[in-house]
C-alpha cells in the first residue's frame, strides 16, 4: 500500500505528442485565388468562396498537394494512393462555412518518422499523420466590451496538419523535435516557420507516468501556444502542475488547456465531457486524390537535401567538427554561404571559423539573416585569403571585415586604399623594433637582466607601432634575435 | 426508431438550433416515425458493399496556385448583418474556439 | 399577335427576321405577370428594370450583323436558388431574406453571355427542400392548371411560371426530383442533367452531392436549346465533368428505329393513380409505334430509394445550413445576450419548419455513433441502386416511367404528414442517387384536366439519347401544346 511519503518520491515521465500547424507557402488560398499574404487590412483578401458565400464551391490548389508530398516524403511518410477531404463541423464565428475542409478517413501521409538528437542521442519519433486543411478566420476580442470582431483574412489559408506519435519522453525532445520539424519545413521551402505570426502553431499533448510503468496516465491537451519560448514553458508548467497533482493523490482530468502568456500558466478550456461532435463525412464538393507511384518518385527525386543529412556530409566532407557543421546547417542559405566559400577558398575549417564568429555575431548584431549579409561569398573567401598569402594579418582582417559589411566593397580595395598591406619587410620591422626599444630603456634592461615573458610586451608595443600591419611572426622572430644579441 | 425529447434536444445544440416544446414534441414524433421508415435499409445486407460518395469517376482537379481579385471590402460586408471598422461584428463570444 | 405562349425557338425566328424586338417581348411578358401573379405567385422578384435593360442590349445585338443565340432576348426566370449579382437570392427563406449575392452563378453568367434576358427570380419551396413550394417562407405558388392545387416542388415558381407563358424559358434544380415532379404537375418539360454536366457553382447548396441545375421550358426543343446554353466544364466546380458537350438541339432530328426502352416492374406499382399509370402506358405504346423497343428491366433497389435519399440528402443539408449562423449574411435575431444565443434564435427563427426538420435528420444521422448505421449505410445502398441503373443500361437505351404517382395534389393534403410529402418522391429520387439525366414532359391528361408526366431516364451523360426520344414522341402528340386557361 503506498503512502504519501511515498508517492513523493515517485518519479514522473512526460508522455508527449505534438499536433503541429504548418501554414503552407503558397501565393493563393488552399480552394480561392485570395492571396496569403499576412498583415493586409480587415477582410481585404477575401472572396465569395472564402467567406462561404451561399453557393460557392471549392476547387483545390495544386501546390498545396505538392508542398503536402513533399513534406510527407521528407518526414518519410507513406504517401496514400487515394485520399479525400472531409467535413469537419462546428460552429464559430471564424469558420465562414460552418464547418472546415480538412482530411478525416484517408489521410494524404501516414506513418512516418522524424529523427532529432537531444543530448547527443538520435531518438526516433514517429508521426502518426500529416494532413491538408484550411484555416480559419480570426476573432478580435481586445478592447470591445459586448462584441467581437471577425476578420476573415485568414480563412481559407493553407494548412498541413502534423501530427507526432506519443513518443516524445521529455520536453527537452519536444522542443527538438518541433525545431527539427520547423528545419526541415523551412528547408523544403514549404513553410516560413514563423511562430510569431501563426504560420507555424505547436499543440501538445502531455501526460504523465511513473518511470518504469508501461501504460499512459491520462493527458492533457494544450492550446494558444505562439512561441517556442511558450512550448517549453507551457509543458514545462503543465509538467509540474500534474506532477504536483499525482503527487497529492490526486487524479487528472482529461481535458484541454489554454496556456496564459501574461500568467505563464494553463487554464482549463473544456473538459472531456464538452468534447465536440464534428460530424466528420467525406467532402461532396471535392473530387478524390489519386496520387501514383510516379509522381511521388518525381517528387522524392526533386526533394532538397535535408539539414540531417547536411550536417552529416558537411563534417565527412569538409572534416569539420560536428558542432561547426550543426551551426552552419542550421538555414539552408547559411550552409549555401559555407560552400560558396569553400569553393574559393579550400580551407573549409578556417572558412567555418569565420563564419561562425565574425559573420554571425555581425548578423546577430543587427538582426539580419544571412540573405541580407552584404559580402558575397566570393569576397568572404577573398579576404580569408589575403591574410593565408600574408598580405595581412588576421587581425587587420578583422577591421577589413568589418568595413566590407559596412561598405560592400571588395577586401583588395580596403586593404589597398588604407594601406592595410602587412610589413613583412626584415629591415622596416627592425627600424620599428629600434624605435620601441628606444622608448622603453627600463623594460629592455630587465629583459637583459632575464625576465624573458616581457617578449610579448614588445612585440604588442611593435604591432602598435606598426598600427597593426606587421607580420606577428615576423616580429618575433627579429625581435628575439635583436635582445639575443642584446644579452649576450 | 424513436428519438427522445433528450436527443431532440442534443441534436439540436449540435445544429444551433433553439427548438421550443411544441417544436420538441413534433421533431421527437415525426424524427422517429421517419427514423422507422429509414430502418427499411436494415433489410439489405451490405457488407460486402463499398460506400459511394461520388457518382462521378473524377479525381484530381486541381487549380493553379495563382492570386486572383479578392471582392472589395465594402462588397465583402454589404449583406453582414452588424458590421464595425470594416469587421464582422458578432455578440460576446463566450465560448472558445475548438 | 401576343407572343408570350410562344417558345424560344419560335420567339428566336421572329426575333431573328425582326418580327417583334426583345424589349416588345419583354414588356408582353411583363405584363404576363401582372395579370397572373396575383393568381399563382410564381415570383419571388421580378426585376423590370434590369430586364429591360438586357432586352435594349438584345435588340442592339439583333440588329447588328453578328451572329446571334438562340437565347438572345428571351426572357427567362431563375428559381431563387440561383445567384444573381445584384439581385436578391433568397431561396425562399427568411433567413436570406435581403442577400444581395456579390456574384453571378456559372449558370447566370452563360444565360447572360447567350443574350438571355433575365426576369426574374421564381418561388420555391423554401432551400429547395419540399414537393409542393408550400415551404416558402414568402406565401404558396398555386399550379395554374387549377390553384387550388399546387404547383410541386421545389421548383413549383419556376415550372408555374412556365405553364402559365409568365416567362418563356426558366432554370431550376433537382436534387431528389424538384425540377422533373413540377414539371409534371404544371405540364411542361423539365430535364434534370447527369451530375456534373451542368456547373452547380452559384447553385445554393441543399445536398452537394445529388444537386442538379436544369431548365424548364415549353417543349423539348427549347430543352434543348437551354442545355446547349448551359452545359459544360465550369473550372469552378470540381464535380463537373470535363467532357466535350454535344450540339443537343441539332441532334433532336431523329425517329425511334432501334431504340431500346426499359420499363422497370418498380415504377408501375399500386399506389399510382391509375390514370397516370394508363396515360404513361399509352405513351410508351406510342413510342412502341414510333419504331422504339421495349423490355422488362429491374431495378430493385427501388423502394430504398427514399430512406437513403433521406439520409444522404439531409446529412449533406445539415453541414451546408449551418453557414446561416448571422455572421455573415442574412438575417440575424437580436437582441441576444452572448453568441452562442444569437446561433440558436438566429437559426430557430430564420428556418422553417421542413428545412429544421432536415437539419435535425441530418444532424444526427452523421453523430457521434450513429454515422455507419445511417450515412455509411445509405452510402452503401447508393451503391447498390448505382448499380441497379448500370446494370439496366447495359439491356437498353433509355427507361420510361411515372414522373409522379399522381397528378398536383391539393394545396394543403400533405403538409401535416412530412413522411407522405417524402413519398410522392419516389419515382425521382433514385436518378439523384445514381447521377443519371431524367426528362420529364406531358403524356396526358386526368379526367379533372391535370398534366401528367411522362420520365425518361438516360445513361449518364447521355441527355443527347433522352432528349432524342422526347423529342420524337412529342412530335407525335399534342400534349405539350395544350395551355392552361388563366
Amino acid at each position: 500500500m503506498p503512502s504519501v511519503e511515498t508517492k513523493q518520491d515517485v518519479k514522473y515521465e512526460a508522455v508527449i505528442g505534438l499536433e503541429v500547424h504548418a501554414q503552407l507557402k503558397t501565393a493563393s488560398k488552399i480552394f480561392c485565388g485570395c492571396s496569403t499574404k499576412f498583415g493586409a487590412g480587415p477582410n481585404t483578401q477575401t472572396c465569395p468562396i472564402c467567406l462561404g458565400m451561399p453557393g460557392v464551391l471549392p476547387v483545390l490548389n495544386r501546390r498545396v498537394l505538392e508542398m503536402a508530398v513533399k513534406t510527407g516524403l521528407a518526414l518519410h511518410c507513406k504517401i496514400s494512393p487515394y485520399s479525400r477531404f472531409a467535413r469537419k463541423n462546428y460552429f464559430y464565428p471564424d469558420l465562414p462555412k460552418g464547418y472546415q475542409i480538412s482530411q478525416y478517413e484517408l489521410p494524404l501521409c501516414e506513418k512516418g518518422y522524424l529523427e532529432v538528437a537531444v543530448n547527443g542521442q538520435i531518438k526516433r519519433i514517429g508521426i502518426h499523420r500529416a494532413h491538408m486543411e484550411e484555416d480559419a478566420g480570426k476573432n478580435l476580442h481586445e478592447g470591445l466590451e459586448a462584441a467581437s470582431h471577425v476578420d476573415l483574412n485568414r480563412a481559407g489559408v493553407p494548412l498541413l496538419e502534423i501530427v507526432s506519435e506519443p513518443d516524445i519522453r521529455s520536453i527537452d525532445e519536444a522542443v527538438a523535435y518541433l525545431k527539427t520539424l520547423r528545419d526541415i519545413l523551412v528547408y523544403l521551402d514549404v513553410c516560413d516557420g514563423n511562430m510569431e505570426e501563426g504560420s507555424l502553431r505547436c499543440e501538445p499533448n502531455l501526460s504523465l507516468r511513473p518511470v518504469g510503468r508501461e501504460e499512459f496516465g491520462t493527458r492533457v491537451e494544450l492550446k494558444n501556444i505562439n512561441s517556442f519560448r511558450f512550448v517549453q514553458k507551457s509543458m514545462e508548467y503543465e509538467f509540474r502542475r500534474q506532477e504536483k497533482l499525482l503527487r497529492e493523490g490526486g487524479r487528472v482530468a482529461q481535458e484541454t488547456r489554454l496556456w496564459n502568456t501574461e500568467k505563464e500558466i494553463t487554464v482549463v478550456m473544456r473538459s472531456k465531457e464538452e468534447a465536440h461532435d464534428y460530424r466528420y463525412f467525406p467532402e461532396p464538393d471535392l473530387v478524390p486524390l489519386m496520387i501514383a507511384e510516379d509522381l511521388i518518385e518525381e517528387v522524392r527525386k526533386g526533394l532538397p537535401e535535408l539539414p540531417d543529412a547536411k550536417r552529416e556530409r558537411f563534417a565527412r566532407e569538409y572534416g569539420i567538427p560536428v558542432y561547426d557543421a550543426e551551426v552552419l546547417t542550421i538555414s539552408k542559405d547559411l550552409a549555401h554561404y559555407f560552400e560558396a566559400c569553400v569553393a574559393v577558398y579550400a580551407q573549409p575549417k578556417t572558412v567555418s571559423n569565420w563564419i561562425m564568429t565574425e559573420l554571425l555575431r555581425e548578423l546577430n548584431n543587427r538582426g539580419q539573416e544571412i540573405a541580407d549579409c552584404p559580402i558575397p561569398p566570393d569576397r568572404f573567401a577573398g579576404l580569408l585569403k589575403l591574410i593565408d598569402d600574408g598580405t595581412i594579418s588576421g587581425k587587420i582582417a578583422k577591421t577589413v571585415f568589418e568595413e566590407m559589411y559596412r561598405t560592400g566593397r571588395s577586401p583588395d580595395e580596403i586593404v589597398n586604399e588604407k594601406g592595410l598591406v602587412q610589413i613583412r619587410d626584415t629591415g622596416a620591422i627592425e627600424a620599428l623594433i629600434e624605435d620601441v626599444l628606444l622608448a622603453h630603456p627600463g623594460e629592455r634592461e630587465s629583459y637583459r637582466q632575464g625576465k624573458a615573458q616581457l617578449l610579448g610586451f614588445f612585440i604588442g608595443q611593435v604591432m602598435k607601432r606598426s598600427q597593426g600591419k606587421a607580420n606577428p611572426g615576423k616580429v618575433n622572430e627579429l625581435l628575439k634575435k635583436k635582445l639575443g644579441e642584446e644579452k649576450r | 426508431m424513436k428519438l427522445g425529447k433528450e436527443e431532440v434536444e442534443h441534436v439540436a445544440k449540435l445544429a444551433r438550433l433553439a427548438v421550443s416544446e411544441e417544436e420538441k414534441e413534433a421533431f421527437s414524433r415525426q424524427l422517429s416515425e421517419i427514423l422507422t421508415y429509414i430502418g427499411k435499409l436494415n433489410e439489405l445486407d451490405t457488407s460486402k458493399v463499398e460506400p459511394t460518395s461520388h457518382v462521378l469517376d473524377l479525381s484530381n482537379v486541381f487549380r493553379d496556385d495563382i492570386v486572383s481579385e479578392s471582392l472589395p471590402a465594402a462588397d465583402v460586408l454589404a449583406n453582414a448583418p452588424d458590421r464595425e471598422s470594416d469587421h464582422f461584428r458578432v455578440p460576446k463570444i463566450i465560448e472558445e474556439r475548438v | 399577335m401576343n407572343p408570350t405562349p410562344l417558345t424560344i425557338h419560335e420567339l428566336h425566328e421572329q426575333l431573328k427576321n425582326h418580327k417583334t424586338t426583345s424589349r416588345e417581348l419583354t414588356r408582353r411578358v411583363l405584363d404576363r405577370i401582372r395579370s397572373v401573379e396575383p393568381k399563382i405567385h410564381a415570383y419571388r422578384t421580378v426585376t423590370e428594370e434590369s430586364a429591360m435593360a438586357q432586352a435594349e442590349a438584345a435588340d442592339q445585338w439583333l440588329q447588328s450583323p453578328r451572329p446571334v443565340h438562340p437565347l438572345t432576348g428571351i426572357p427567362i426566370a431563375l428559381k431563387d436558388n440561383l445567384c444573381t449579382k445584384g439581385i436578391r437570392t433568397t431561396c425562399s427563406s427568411k433567413i436570406l431574406e435581403n442577400f444581395i449575392p456579390p456574384y453571378d452563378a456559372t449558370v447566370v453568367q452563360r444565360l447572360k453571355e447567350s443574350g438571355a434576358v433575365i426576369i426574374g427570380k421564381t418561388n420555391m419551396d423554401e432551400f429547395a427542400m419540399g414537393s409542393s413550394t408550400e415551404n416558402s417562407a414568402f406565401g404558396l405558388t398555386a399550379n395554374p392548371w387549377d390553384v387550388n392545387r399546387i404547383p410541386g416542388g421545389s421548383s413549383g415558381g419556376s415550372a408555374a411560371a412556365v405553364a402559365a407563358d409568365a416567362c418563356i424559358a426558366a432554370l431550376g434544380s433537382d436534387t431528389g426530383g424538384s425540377i422533373r415532379q413540377p414539371a409534371a404537375m404544371c405540364g411542361v418539360v423539365g430535364l434534370k442533367p447527369t451530375y456534373g454536366r451542368v456547373s452547380r457553382y452559384g447553385l445554393v447548396a441543399f445536398a452537394s452531392s445529388l444537386d442538379q441545375i436544369g431548365s424548364i421550358t415549353k417543349d423539348v426543343t427549347d430543352c434543348a436549346l437551354m442545355m446547349d446554353a448551359i452545359a459544360g466544364h465550369d473550372s469552378y466546380d470540381s464535380t463537373s465533368a470535363d467532357i466535350p458537350t454535344p450540339d443537343y438541339a441539332r441532334a433532336l432530328n431523329r425517329n425511334l428505329n432501334g431504340l431500346r426502352i426499359g420499363i422497370p416492374r418498380e415504377y408501375f406499382i399500386d399506389g399510382t393513380d391509375p390514370e397516370v399509370l394508363h396515360a404513361v402506358r399509352e405513351a410508351i405504346h406510342a413510342m412502341e409505334k414510333l419504331g422504339a423497343k421495349t423490355r422488362e428491366v429491374r431495378l430493385t433497389h427501388t423502394e430504398y430509394a427514399v430512406a437513403t435519399y433521406y439520409i444522404l440528402a439531409t446529412a449533406e443539408a445539415g453541414s451546408n445550413l449551418a453557414r446561416y449562423d448571422g455572421v455573415k449574411y442574412g438575417y440575424r435575431a437580436k437582441p441576444t445576450k452572448d453568441l452562442l444565443e444569437m446561433y440558436m434564435k438566429t437559426r430557430q427563427t430564420g428556418f422553417g419548419p421542413e428545412v429544421k426538420r432536415r437539419i435535425m435528420l441530418g444532424t444526427y444521422a452523421l453523430s457521434s455513433g450513429y454515422y455507419d448505421a445511417y450515412y455509411r449505410k445509405a452510402q452503401c445502398v447508393r451503391t447498390l441502386i448505382k448499380g441497379d441503373f448500370d446494370e439496366a443500361f447495359k439491356q437498353v437505351d433509355v427507361i420510361v416511367t411515372p414522373t409522379a404517382p399522381t397528378a398536383a395534389f391539393k394545396i394543403g393534403e400533405k403538409t401535416q404528414d412530412p413522411l407522405q410529402m417524402y413519398l410522392s418522391d419516389i419515382f425521382t429520387i433514385s436518378v439523384n442517387i445514381a447521377g443519371i439525366p431524367a426528362l420529364s414532359m406531358p403524356c396526358g391528361f386526368t379526367k379533372t384536366g391535370l398534366p401528367i408526366g411522362l420520365q425518361i431516364m438516360g445513361r449518364p451523360f447521355a441527355e443527347e439519347a433522352v432528349l432524342q426520344a422526347a423529342y420524337a414522341y412529342e412530335q407525335a402528340t399534342e400534349w405539350h401544346k395544350r395551355k392552361p386557361n388563366i
